[in-house]
């Protein structure tokens, strides 16, 4: 498998998502710059985490206009895999390959913790590696990480089997006391139409490996080598 | 020719720093106020001297990149 990871001013967690790549696919994925106007031939973009721009106007609203992501819009609608970490989630909403958009948290801070999360679906080349239904730990890092959509995009989500992850107690319920910044229906992560595109605002790369403090995050690198390979 | 920009959370989205100022506000004495929403105002000069071809330019402005239409709208007024 080869793989792209986009990197734009203010990207931070770049570098994390090409470390957890290169364990995964033995070697390291191809890193492009915002400016760019191609992609690579890779069989998988990530567009990770950070504050692109500065978060300038709204999250993500700059980058999703570089020219970079017209080529990864394109991609995608092609059927390239996307995956969209955090700012990389904003992004994606922003640029209309996911739908709905991420506001502030209800609770107006920035939230800095490992949460859990019940992974919706394992039909998915990002959630192969996972049981439906199981309950996995990630960080979470963002100031605007709560999900909003319309109730008819909502139900469309649900109806077609697009939630991939949704925030939940240790022992896998939706309640909310689990929900860390008042995201609609507890939803961490949804999918586009083919579920080629995921976008979630935790970090399956923070905890990839022993060193990190856990590996909750580690399958999701190795599915998409298997299904991509 | 002068655009000014307004944008403000659709109703129904969830506001939370309205919210905090409307605290605020009410810690500091002023009594009576609800629902306060906070928004953007954005201001361009444009080189356009045709107010119809202006705004629709801001309009399409808007669409594309200074507004989110899921979250939010926008209203455009012109001047001079």
């Amino acid at each position: 498998m080869k793989a792209a990871v986009i990197v734009f001013p203010g990207s931070n967690c770049d570098r994390d998502v090409a470390v957890a790549l290169e364990a995964a696919m033995n070697h390291p994925p191809i890193m492009v710059w915002h400016r760019d106007t191609e992609l690579p031939p890779v069989d998988l973009v990530v567009v990770p985490g950070g504050f692109s721009y500065g978060d300038y106007l709204r999250c993500g609203a700059m980058a999703a206009h570089s020219p970079i992501m017209r080529e990864v819009k394109a991609k995608a609608e092609s059927g390239t895999p996307v995956l969209g970490i955090c700012n990389g989630f904003q992004i994606l909403t922003e640029t209309g390959l996911l739908p709905g958009a991420l506001i502030r948290n209800a609770g107006l801070k920035f939230i800095c913790k490992d949460v859990f999360l019940r992974v919706e679906t394992s039909d998915s080349p990002f959630t192969r590696k996972y049981e439906t239904g199981s309950v996995v730990r990630l960080p979470i890092a963002h100031a605007e990480g709560n999900y909003f959509a319309d109730t008819a995009t909502l139900d469309r989500l649900e109806g077609e089997g697009r939630v991939a992850f949704r925030y939940v107690t240790q022992g896998g319920g939706a309640s909310l006391d689990a929900n860390p910044n008042g995201a609609a229906r507890n939803i961490a992560g949804i999918f586009n139409e083919n579920r080629r595109v995921l976008g979630l605002m935790p970090h399956p790369e923070r905890l990839a490996e022993d060193l990190l403090g856990g590996t909750d995050g580690k399958p999701m690198f190795e599915g998409l080598v298997e299904a991509l390979s | 020719m002068k655009a000014k920009v307004h944008i403000t959370l659709k109703s129904g989205v969830l506001d939370p720093q309205g919210k905090a100022v409307q605290h605020a506000l009410s810690s500091l004495g002023f009594a009576g106020v609800d629902n306060v929403r906070q928004g953007k105002f954005i201001e361009l000069e444009l080189a356009e001297t045709d107010p119809a071809k202006a705004k629709s330019a801001v309009e399409q402005m808007c669409k594309g990149l200074l507004a989110n239409t899921v979250i939010e709208n926008y209203r455009v007024d012109l001047e001079g």
